[in-house]
């Protein structure tokens, strides 16, 4: 059998920084998806609003951040500032502020989409029991509202998840990082390893994803 | 006086040019107990005017009293108490997907702040009364479109209401479902002794279970009376322009699709 590199592994604490590496992507998207959940919620609430400025502002956002490519947006923030502002950006702060800038404008939209499809009728019937408002919205609406959002925003969280291999870009040293580190480091010894580390690398990011879309798959079943 | 009093009701939605009169000075009047039709073509305004009496719709000009009281001047506390009397039922139903039948009939006992024990003993009993007793535990999508509206039926009748609104409450269902939910409304008519308001564009609803009709024509009330009277000799157009597509639509049926 042909030699797959997954050798390079086993040498040293290899394993264990490739594992602190994916650490270091969690936890950029996790922070950044919750920022992007809270904001997204209220955001996307306003934008059901009827004011033309808000709606005219929310939309320009959600266009810029869909037309720009998320590294464009990396490094904008983080050599861009420096230079202009003067702001010594962490390049992790950096890549949280743009995945919660992300983030928030997708689930603005997906929360705005979930929200105008309750039709009309529902706030009626709601009514016509004689819910007040606030109890309109929490026990019907919000509830609706939800479980047409969680597959959306649930795809979202792993596309965050996946597109942080990119903040390594900017210096941050994350799981692929850590194996193009692994790889270099080892090109004499073992020359395959760029194989077995790229595999493993690619094992993580399914073990880290597959729960998430899982759990999607099971609330979508579970309420259809 | 009256149990529902409708006097020179107006309602006009504004739009940026030009204004639609949704109805125009609306005047009619319904008894305790009676089944009461509002008939009319898509666009003639009664789903405004059936909204118009719990309030859903804020009229712009004109009374509506219910035993007396005129809904427009009640304050948003008093009008939720009011509106419990006047339970509603719709064309999509509108029950709580994520629980089950028996929870849905229990949801406006919670609201209006009746134990839980008790509530669940007059949901059963309800469900009964709507001959779907066997499906408490089911939830709505595993039921029909015929027995999602028993269990709104039975959701409505567990606010204890003076009124039931049914708007195009049977127009989803089929001719022989439609027969059914007809014939329990015309029970729960009798033995309770509820008013039944319906909204239709069906003439075979009207036939079938109301007493009196008002024809409705582009927000104009255009002929009102005995069901039997207004069917054997109509005046307005809009009434004949009725039964001529209801006669169309029988000979259809006997000559076509059989």
């Amino acid at each position: 059998m042909r030699n797959l590199g997954l050798d390079v592994l086993l040498k040293g604490t290899n394993m264990l920084r490739l594992l602190e590496g994916l650490w270091v992507s969690l936890r950029i998207s996790l922070i950044a998806v919750a920022v992007s959940i809270v904001l997204g919620l209220i955001i996307g609430s306003i934008m059901t609003g009827k004011n033309v400025i808000i709606r005219a502002v929310t939309r320009l956002y959600l266009e810029i951040v869909r037309i720009m490519p998320q590294m464009v947006l990396l490094f904008i923030v983080f050599f861009g500032t420096t230079r202009v502002f003067g702001i010594n950006l962490d390049a992790t702060a950096a890549s949280i502020i743009v995945f919660s800038f992300w983030g928030t404008a997708e689930m603005s939209d997906i929360v705005r989409g979930a929200l105008i499809s309750i039709p009309k009728h529902r706030y009626e019937s709601a009514a016509a029991l004689g819910l007040s408002k606030v109890q309109t919205y929490v026990h019907v609406i919000i509830p609706e509202t939800l479980r047409r959002l969680i597959p959306l925003s649930i795809n979202l969280v792993t596309r965050m998840i996946k597109t942080t291999s990119l903040v390594m870009m900017i210096g941050v040293v994350e799981v692929l990082k850590v194996g193009q580190q692994i790889i270099e480091a080892n090109r004499k010894s073992s020359p395959n390893a760029a194989f077995g580390v790229y595999l493993v690398v690619f094992v993580l990011y399914y073990i880290a994803c597959r729960p998430i879309s899982f759990l999607a798959g099971r609330l979508e079943r579970k309420w259809s | 006086m009256s149990f529902i009093q409708i006097e020179h009701l107006s309602k006009t939605y504004k739009g940026k040019d030009d204004s639609v009169h949704a109805l125009n000075d609306i005047n009619l009047t319904i008894e305790k107990g009676e089944i009461y039709g509002i008939i009319g073509l898509s666009g003639a305004g009664k789903s405004t005017l059936v909204r118009c009496i719990n309030l859903l719709e804020r009229p712009c000009e004109g009374k509506i009293l219910i035993d007396g009281k005129n809904m427009p001047e009640l304050s948003e506390k008093e009008l939720r108490e009011e509106r419990r009397k006047i339970a509603m039922i719709f064309q999509q139903f509108n029950l709580l997907m994520q629980r089950n039948v028996l929870d849905n009939v229990c949801f406006p006992m919670e609201i209006a702040g009746i134990k839980r024990k008790e509530a669940r003993l007059r949901a059963k009993e309800y469900l009964k009364t709507v001959e779907i007793a066997e499906k408490a535990k089911a939830y709505p999508v595993q039921l029909s479109g015929g027995q999602k509206q028993r269990v709104a039926i039975a959701r409505a009748l567990a606010s204890n209401p003076e009124i039931i609104l049914c708007d195009e409450a049977t127009s989803a269902l089929d001719p022989q479902t439609t027969g059914r939910i007809l014939k329990l409304l015309k029970q729960i008519n009798e033995d309770y002794g509820i008013t039944v308001v319906i909204i239709t564009h069906e003439m075979r609803v009207i036939e079938e279970i109301c007493g009196r009709v008002a024809v409705l024509d582009k927000g104009n009330l255009v002929e009102e009376g005995p069901v039997s009277e207004v069917f054997k000799n109509p005046k307005s157009k809009a009434a004949k322009r009725l039964l001529l597509t209801k006669e169309l639509s029988e000979e259809g049926e006997e000559n076509g699709l059989n």
